[in-house]
């Protein structure tokens, strides 16, 4: 059991994406900063991937961004240990598959224990593939995050008894990125979940305004938001912070 | 730790996003229940052999044998397949499938073409609607077979993320599948990805090694004692292989492409160089840095210009059923050049891996010895690439 819980005690939680290394690490913690000085509850900090498949073209470009700026997983880490100096507010890291078990799954998250990381978000490892990582998880109080999409049905309830941390409620098809409107019956998702299990649920995926973050925020316990931050940082690069932070306050008001 | 599905001893496995668990686990109940369905299996069996022109020759090398001097060399000729490869072997079975759980549309993405084309070639005969997602790179390279999909009714859409090759190319068919599941299938092109594609498509190619088998039966009352094909994600090896697996005295020598060597950085020989991770839905081998970035591949040859490998060929490497051995570019021109020169066949640079080792290997062996190669696609595809390769400024 990881810190996470407590981003959801401060009324309805604001989870912001950050891609760590994007243009560069200083940016990132600036980034970072900014973001929970204006209101955010968690921060998900996304490991760069070369080849992100859940990602629509805003944070792959921003992938593509960190890693040609010579981003690691090592880099990564010594961002989070400089963070953890002054930022209380959960963390939680997300990244592929292919990043974590490659460094080595145990050193991994035995390292986010240490710097103080209390999640894990994994778009390529469903339900029936968390066992790859889950038991090492547990060992070292990382929660491992488990998404439910539009398309989960008969799954939702599954998912949600053996879910933790929180839900990462997927708002609609398709991948990452802004959208103009959200159809998905967020309701009955949500419905299933509540049915199912304790811990929090937020909607992530095409929320970009902030009448889309009160609207998704009525149905769930938070919202996350990830392409229009990342946005800020493809626009300004190293000016983005002061953009990203008004942002979030902005944000952070229209849900409570 | 629970049975899981899908497994190829450590490899294989369903790592894909949430979103398209159920669009999996739909097709695995489909594939399931048509495989044993007597209608669709003469439905597949009047496709292969009246549309595609199967069963494919196996054909006797003679004068390659005899200028060799060692084993004697068969040919499976999946070249002469309609469309020019194997391709149409899995696309045939996978189109029925997708019209039989009554999809509208076809998905699919493709290196050099020939999945594309052949995708698109069945979307045409079924009534089926279909997209085709291709490296902007190979747009370029091969703007002849942009054209025939084309031709053929097909939406080709050029992929420029990443590298802008086939790999970019499976990312955005996976992406796309995300955005509209109910009506579309994707038919995936190779051996890989996520439970159930790796078992379908080798099905769907193992009636190459079933005939190979009942032809060498009936011209040498024998099995072979080794069958070599080329290896890029790897399902026209895993179709010659697959009905001899059991044989254990039959040798199974996979080749892949070092491209200008498996020192260099620029090689796409992913079981030699490469090593274990997670991507495009499976537990496999992979060329990947340090940190697990997916390393961009080179070869001559766009169909194994691919940094990662079908599952069951990981699995036939680490129980070591199967060897894995990576031919060069120059080695593989040599071999197009010298079998278009002695047999008057000209085969595909992919399928010239193949037989560039079987020449290695073939003047070593017995002359009662038998070398069964796999001729995964017809060479006319390459020749532009291949002139300028020697120098020579052809353009298609």
């Amino acid at each position: 059991m990881s810190n996470i819980k407590k981003a959801f005690e401060n009324g309805k939680a604001f989870i912001a994406f950050i891609t760590c290394g994007d243009p560069d690490t200083d940016t990132t913690i600036s980034a970072v900063r900014e973001a929970v000085k204006n209101g955010a509850d968690l921060i998900e900090l996304g490991i760069p991937f070369s080849d992100p498949t859940a990602e629509g073209p805003v944070i792959q470009s921003a992938n593509v961004r960190a890693l040609k700026n010579g981003i690691t997983t090592d880099k990564v880490f010594n961002l989070v240990k400089v963070l953890r100096q002054d930022v209380k507010v959960p963390m939680v890291f997300m990244t592929y598959a292919n990043v974590v078990f490659s460094y080595g799954a145990e050193k991994f998250m035995n390292t986010c224990k240490e710097i103080g990381i209390d999640g894990l978000i994994l778009p390529d490892i469903p339900y029936e593939e968390k066992e790859e990582f889950n038991d090492i998880c547990h060992k070292y109080d990382v929660d491992l995050i488990s998404f439910v999409a539009p398309t989960s049905k008969n799954r939702i309830a599954m998912i949600a008894k053996e879910a933790e941390g929180f839900i990462y409620v997927v708002s609609s098809l398709g991948v990452t990125g802004k959208r103009n409107e959200i159809t998905t019956d967020l309701h009955s998702i949500v419905k299933i979940i509540r049915d199912n299990t304790k811990i929090p649920c937020a909607i992530g995926f095409g929320i970009s305004s902030p009448k889309q973050a009160k609207e998704m925020s009525n149905i769930a316990d938070g919202v996350i938001v990830g392409s229009a931050i990342v946005e800020f940082l493809g626009k300004y690069g190293k000016n983005a912070p002061t953009y990203i932070g008004s942002f979030v306050k902005e944000m952070k008001d229209s849900i409570n | 730790m629970k049975e899981k599905k899908g497994r190829f001893g450590i490899h294989g496995g369903q790592y894909i996003p949430e979103t398209l668990m159920n669009a999996v686990i739909e097709l695995e109940e489909g594939y399931n229940y048509y495989k044993n369905d007597v209608t669709f299996n003469n439905e597949l069996t009047e496709l292969f052999n009246e549309y595609a022109g199967r069963p494919s020759r196996l054909y006797f090398a003679k004068k390659m044998t005899e200028d060799i001097g060692g084993a004697k060399i068969y040919l499976k000729r999946e070249d002469l397949n309609h469309t020019g490869a194997h391709k149409i072997n899995n696309v045939l079975g996978q189109a029925l499938l997708a019209k039989k759980m009554g999809k509208k549309r076809l998905i699919a993405e493709t290196g050099a073409g020939q999945h594309g084309v052949a995708t698109a070639t069945a979307a045409a005969l079924m009534g089926l609607e279909c997209t085709v997602f291709m490296g902007k790179e190979d747009t370029i390279r091969q703007a002849l077979n942009v054209y025939r999909m084309k031709l053929l009714g097909a939406k080709v859409v050029a992929v420029d993320t990443g590298t802008a090759t086939l790999k970019d190319a499976v990312s955005e068919a996976m992406k796309e599948w995300t955005t509209r599941i109910s009506d579309t299938h994707y038919c995936l092109g190779s051996v890989m990805g996520p439970h159930p594609f790796p078992t379908i498509v080798r099905d769907f190619q193992s009636v190459i090694s079933k005939e190979i088998k009942e032809q060498l039966k009936e011209k040498e009352g024998q099995l072979p004692d080794i069958v070599l094909a080329c290896v890029g994600g790897g399902s026209n090896a895993i179709g010659s292989f697959y009905h001899f697996i059991e044989d254990k005295n039959v040798k199974l020598i996979g080749v892949e492409a070092a491209g200008r060597g498996i020192d260099t950085f620029e090689t796409a020989a992913t079981i030699n160089t490469g090593r274990l991770g997670i991507f495009h839905g499976m537990k496999s081998y992979f060329c990947q840095d340090k940190y697990g970035q997916i390393a961009p591949v080179y070869s001559i040859s766009a169909g194994l210009d691919y940094p990662g490998v079908g599952p069951e060929h990981a699995y036939l490497h680490d129980i070591k059923r199967a060897e894995y051995v990576a031919i060069t570019d120059e080695e593989a021109v040599n071999a197009f050049e010298y079998m278009s020169k002695t047999e008057g066949i000209i085969p595909a640079i992919e399928s010239a891996h193949a037989v560039a080792y079987a020449i290695k290997i073939a003047k070593g062996m017995g002359k009662d010895k038998i070398i069964v190669i796999t001729i995964s696609g017809r060479g006319d595809k390459d020749c532009a690439a291949i002139a300028r390769y020697r120098g020579e400024d052809i353009h298609e």
